[in-house]
């Protein structure tokens, strides 16, 4: 048993005495793909945003690879390894998109600028914007931009990457796309997924973890989670399996 | 980089040539221009560069301006210590009002700026006895001297002028060109995401305050021993919004527009009063056409309209 890359134990968080995630226990194995679904206001967001830092979590402990980190800015975390990518899209909309990218390398690479180049040219080929690198950010289509981020995460060669809804708004050849980079980047990194197009969950993840009112409702492998009751009657029940 | 550097060096050289073409009225006029031209470098590194709108940067320049001056006039210390002093002074009031003032942000930063800035302002008026308050004093000719250089004479001082805000703007052109200007910029564009990509943004705020307010302060510096004399006025709510018009005017976030805007401001106010005593009332006119139909400022513009590779 390998020490999981990343453990939650009863993570809690309440809005005004709402309870938006509570006692979340989650482990995840370094090197897999984990898919984080739950209908709309589960606490997905929340739970990630705990996760890396943006919020704090009204109770409960984090740890990443092995080390608590509950109590380290988002930064800190960032350092060690943890990456994170905006539901809404959030680049740096008047710098150009090899900059977006040249940031995120920097942080990790300093000021070793022929590495900086290397990463930044990679992550841009990686993701198919090669062509558009001296475009402006909020200039790039908004697949792009969703694409941009993603680039953005790839440059600081996390250990684990939390994407929060990469695929919305993208077409459907550019999931395609999208569904390849993931698996070529899961050789190397822990992905946390979180997503809504049920074929992109199916296709990629090893587990998948439910979220429904805040709290785990089920977890285990994509067949297992198809077939469970429950689930579709608290998820793939209220909206069909195919919604893209 | 090369044809910005390019720009730039021109800029210096035709600068340095003026000192010999100039009547002596503008010249005058000029080394006041680029001696303030230094402040809004300084203004324009923490509002232009990384986004922090602050009302209070009179407390630096006057910081620099006081801590040259009062060594020279109670200790009898030498210019080039004086100086120095004078840097020290912004840099570590800097320190210590960054690490207030920053845990605001917005707004709130505008106010709690302002009210430090008051604060010292008030300080200065306080220690009348050593400052001589709102009347200020005069740095005698005599003590206005460093290494064979005397200056008072109008050349000297157009020199001195020159190669500090030569310093000015070359730290200020590296700096955005290097990792750490970069990452001010990042701040300025999108402060939650450079926190996320593994940025300690409280820190490189602090950082930029600091370095912005150790400019500011050597423009403080620069201005008492240069035109020897230092008075309450500049530490006054007036000397936090004119680098702020100044860098608005020019174009903030770019490495000319400070002192673009610095001469623009300077000129404006000069041939308007000549044509009416309601000079403000032209310059304030000018100043409304300017921000509508040129928001970016005039170095702003240039890079939006001509050349996007403008730093």
């Amino acid at each position: 048993m390998t020490t999981p890359i990343l453990e939650t134990r009863g993570l809690s968080r309440s809005f005004h005495g709402l309870r938006a995630v509570h006692e979340v226990d989650l482990s995840l194995a370094p090197g897999r793909i984990r898919a984080l679904i739950g209908p709309n206001g589960a606490g997905k967001t929340t739970l990630v945003s705990m996760l890396i830092g943006r919020i704090a979590p009204s109770s409960g402990r984090i740890a990443f690879d092995g080390q608590d980190i509950t109590d380290l800015p988002a930064h800190e975390r960032v350092r060690r390894g943890m990456a994170y990518t905006f539901q809404i899209t959030s680049v740096f909309a008047r710098l150009a998109a090899e900059e977006n990218v040249a940031l995120a390398a920097r942080r990790r690479l300093g000021t070793d600028a022929p590495a900086v180049d290397r990463a930044v040219a990679d992550a841009l080929a990686r993701t198919g914007l090669a062509d558009r690198r001296a475009e402006t950010a909020r200039d790039l289509s908004y697949g792009h931009q969703r694409l941009l981020e993603i680039a953005m995460g790839l440059a600081q060669s996390p250990r684990l990457m939390i994407l929060d809804e990469p695929t919305q708004g993208l077409a459907d050849s550019e999931i395609e796309a999208f569904e390849a980079l993931i698996r070529e980047l899961s050789a190397t990194t822990t992905i946390l997924l979180i997503e809504h197009n049920m074929n992109v969950v199916m296709s990629l993840a090893d587990e998948i973890t439910v979220l429904n009112f805040g709290e785990v409702l089920a977890e285990g492998p994509p067949e297992a989670i198809r077939a469970d009751a429950r689930v579709q009657a608290a998820y793939l029940g209220t909206e069909p399996a195919d919604a893209t | 980089m090369t044809r910005s550097l390019a720009v730039h060096a021109g800029l210096l050289a035709l600068l340095l040539a003026l000192n010999w073409l100039l009547p002596a009225y503008h010249q005058g006029n000029l080394a006041r221009v680029m001696t303030l031209a230094i402040y809004a470098i300084g203004y324009n590194i923490a509002f232009g560069y990384t986004g922090l709108l602050s009302l209070g940067h009179a407390m630096f320049f006057a910081a620099g301006m006081y801590g040259a001056a009062l060594p020279m006039r109670l200790a009898d210390l030498a210019i080039g210590p004086s100086f120095a002093l004078g840097l020290l002074a912004g840099a570590a009031l800097a320190l210590v009002v960054g690490l207030l003032a920053l845990r605001t942000a917005g707004v709130a930063f505008m106010i709690v700026t302002l009210m430090f800035s008051q604060a010292f302002y008030l300080t200065i008026l306080l220690l009348g006895t050593w400052t001589r308050g709102d009347e200020g004093f005069v740095i005698p000719a005599i003590d206005r001297q460093i290494a064979g250089l005397d200056l008072t004479a109008a050349d000297t001082r157009y020199l001195v002028a020159w190669a500090l805000f030569s310093a000015a703007l070359l730290i200020s052109l590296r700096l955005v060109h290097r990792p750490l200007g970069r990452s001010f910029v990042a701040i300025r564009e999108n402060e939650e995401r450079a926190r996320l990509l593994g940025y300690d943004t409280g820190r490189l705020k602090l950082w930029s305050l600091v370095i912005s307010a150790t400019i500011s302060a050597a423009s403080g510096a620069a201005y008492a021993t240069l035109f020897g004399y230092a008075g309450a006025s500049f530490a006054g709510v007036q000397y936090s919004i004119f680098p702020l018009l100044w860098v608005l005017l020019g174009g903030a976030g770019t490495v000319l527009g400070p002192f673009i805007g610095t001469l623009f401001m300077f000129y404006l106010i000069d041939l308007s009063s000549g044509i009416t005593e309601a000079y403000m009332l032209i310059a304030g006119v000018v100043l409304v056409l300017l921000t509508l139909f040129a928001p970016g400022g005039i170095a702003g513009e240039i890079r939006n309209r001509l050349w996007r590779a403008l730093p």
